[in-house]
């Protein structure tokens, strides 16, 4: 096989030279633009005017639950996708999106509760909880326990979703609300929001990075990780942990972007290969860049108005994932033909 | 994974599908009797016998008849459906929202009720009297999107035809449903309301100007499609044994396809896309019937008869709340998942 290592290098730079340009980028664009020098002044001298203002009150917040996202939604699909040996493996499999929906909506319908902060509360309980059940339900029990665990998931995601389904068809109010919140976006997300999940967000990334290895052996099989000596239930359990945890903070900051942990994940896979410890650390750029690329073309698409990061995120990721699959392959396909042609040709002259 | 039959428990095929049979009599006589309007059973007899009186004819026979025969129609085509797909595509989770198809249906019913509601029809037609206006819609949103994803994924290449026709399906099918939001958040309360009940599927209101023609169509198409099945029956042997066998399997496969696809339009252009009966009925008569391949035949029938009772609980759970019957099918078929998955644990 080919190697990938200069090329992750290359990809590594880039990212990261991307990263800096779209956050610079995020503090200046918006319904009031700012130039770079007034962003850069603002941004380093607080109180010194409306640009400094703006920066600090709205777009750091903003910019910052962007990235937070990023990362945590980018890290969780990749965590996902090899713990269960299937790349097509969202992390809202496990229940997390659908568990935030049903609490935030009762918040509103039984509780009232609308206000940022609240409903941050609300989807992470949720999406705990529900997580905790799609744990309990797959792990009881002998056999195939991360094949279990997929489909409890699934069928927890539709009896949830038809809980969500009642109560927004019966209060107008609730589902006034979960419309907008079920698209996913950062539009006025305070910087408190952001603060009280990073703990969280942080413990469940450390956890991620730490179980770098032990997922690598488990990627041969259950059996020939236990075999190496890696504690195979643990690992399991760490890993759905570090994924409740990144991709419930994720859906209380932003609600639920679904696209993102699928799309990072492949796109980075196209580009340097299935090794976990290259992957992992270049999905913490990628998430961010394809989450703050959408929110800063969702802020200028539309002006005066806004649309919604969730929305662009799918509208960026899946024309770049058509793309990336329609266009490897081909080359797949064309690099076939020439060497068919050439052993053909050689055929010919012995 | 089956427990073999021992022979004090055989059970005879015929047993079963007389039982399913006289089950769904019964459950379409209840669905027919009980309601919110009080009629003796007799009365509905009478009624069905041609006589009765105004009041009762007219409950009976113009607003609980077209709905249980929406509700037949539709599950007998999910169900029919869903056993060709999971046979086709060798995949007990195969369905027709793989190629995008449910997704664009639904794009293309929300324009139609977001833009006739726009041109001045008030909402509650839109979404459900002017039903073969959104119906239309959503049939033609969702051939365009199935035909997108396999235009985009028949280019030549190295990687096998079902990968990419899943990646390509998940990537168009995740911009329209974003779009779909999209169009929910930017329409007014009123309009995104009668919008939502209609994407969650449901039987509700329906009247015989609707229900006649795709309910005829159904009649029609199901009975078509199981002519097909000796080729299904064929295929699934594996594509070189039935290539050797002189099925010529391109075609096969593309006629099966399109007889699902067909299916599942004509249900979406009734009910909206209801979930989980295309995914559980063929997974249930295969257990039930304990059939050696896919179960189709048997999938019709399991596929009404549990329709039909989601519909009556979805009538009836809450009343006088009519629950969309797409929510109860969801919530039913993900608790009978979740149990099956606790039991053989």
């Amino acid at each position: 096989m080919i190697s990938h290592a200069p090329r992750s290098s290359l990809v590594l730079t880039t990212g990261l030279l991307v990263l800096a340009a779209l956050i610079i980028l995020s503090l200046m664009v918006g319904s009031r633009m700012i130039s770079p020098i007034d962003a850069l002044s603002g941004l380093f001298t607080p109180g010194s005017g409306s640009a400094s203002i703006i920066v600090w009150q709205l777009r750091i917040p903003r910019t910052l639950a962007a990235i937070a996202v990023g990362v945590a939604l980018a890290v969780a699909g990749i965590l996902m996708q090899s713990l269960t040996r299937n790349p097509l493996a969202e992390p809202g499999l496990l229940g997390v999106n659908s568990g935030a929906a049903v609490f935030v909506v009762s918040g509103i319908a039984a509780l009232g509760i609308t206000d940022a902060s609240g409903q941050m509360w609300m989807a992470l309980f949720g999406a705990g909880l529900a997580a905790t059940a799609v744990f309990y339900i797959g792990a009881t029990g002998k056999g195939e326990s991360i094949a279990r665990l997929l489909l409890a998931g699934i069928a927890l995601n539709a009896c949830l979703s038809a809980v969500t389904g009642i109560i927004t068809m019966f209060n107008s109010r609730a589902f006034d609300s979960y419309r907008f919140w079920v698209v996913g976006g950062f539009e006025s997300r305070e910087l408190s929001v952001v603060l009280t999940s990073t703990p969280l967000l942080l413990a469940g990334l450390i956890l991620g990075f730490v179980l770098i290895r032990p997922l690598g052996a488990l990627a041969l099989g259950q059996d020939a990780a236990a075999g190496l000596g890696v504690p195979v239930p643990l690992v399991q359990a760490g890993t759905l942990l570090s994924i409740t945890l990144l991709c419930g903070t994720a859906t209380a900051i932003a609600g639920p972007l679904s696209f993102v942990g699928l799309v990072v994940p492949h796109v980075l896979r196209l580009l340097v290969g299935v090794s976990l410890s290259r992957l992992l650390p270049l999905s913490v750029i990628g998430g961010p860049i394809l989450v703050l690329t959408a929110d800063i073309v969702g802020r200028v698409i539309a002006i005066p108005s806004e649309v919604e990061a969730g929305i662009v995120t799918a509208f960026i990721g899946a024309p770049l994932l058509l793309a990336l699959v329609l266009r490897l392959d081909s080359a797949g396909a064309h690099r076939a033909r020439k060497i068919k042609r050439i052993s053909r040709s050689e055929g010919k002259d012995q | 994974m089956t427990r073999t039959p021992l022979p004090g428990t055989y059970r005879s095929p015929r047993t079963i599908t007389s039982l399913a049979l006289v089950l769904l009599i019964a459950l379409s006589l209840i669905t027919l009797i009980f309601g919110t309007y009080e009629i003796t059973p007799a009365g509905v007899w009478q009624v069905l016998a041609g006589g009765g009186e105004g009041l009762d004819r007219y409950i009976v026979l113009n607003q609980r008849l077209p709905r249980l025969v929406a509700a037949l129609a539709v599950g007998a085509s999910l169900g029919l459906a869903g056993a060709i797909f999971q046979s086709v595509s060798r995949n007990p989770l195969g369905s027709p929202d793989i190629i995008g198809f449910t997704t664009g249906s639904a794009t293309g019913a929300l324009l139609v009720v977001l833009v006739l509601t726009q041109a001045g029809a008030d909402a509650e037609t839109a979404a459900t009297g002017g039903g073969i206006g959104t119906g239309l819609g959503a049939i033609a949103g969702g051939f365009l999107t199935a035909a997108l994803v396999l235009l985009l994924s028949a280019r030549s290449g190295t990687s096998s035809a079902g990968h990419k026709l899943v990646l390509v399906g998940i990537a168009v099918g995740a911009m329209l449903s974003a779009f779909n939001d999209f169009l929910l958040t930017r329409a007014d309360l009123e309009q995104a309301e009668s919008a939502k009940t209609w994407l969650y599927g449901s039987l509700n209101a329906l009247t015989w100007n609707s229900v006649w023609l795709p309910a005829v169509l159904i009649c029609l198409a199901v009975p078509l499609a199981l002519c097909f099945s000796r080729m299904l029956r064929v295929l699934e042997l594996g594509e070189d044994l039935a290539a050797g066998l002189g099925l010529p399997v391109q075609a096969a496969t593309r006629i099966l396809m399109t007889g699902a696809v067909l299916l599942t339009a004509l249900s979406i252009s009734l009910a909206g896309p209801i979930g989980f009966v295309a995914l559980i009925a063929p997974q249930l008569s295969h257990r039930v019937w304990r059939t050696p391949g896919a179960a189709l035949w048997q999938s019709v029938l399991t596929g009404a008869l549990l329709l039909v009772a989601a519909d009556y609980v979805a009538g009836h759970a809450l009343a006088p709340f009519q629950i969309p019957v797409g929510l109860v099918t969801g919530a039913l078929g993900g608790a009978y998942l979740l149990w099956i998955i606790v039991r053989k644990g």
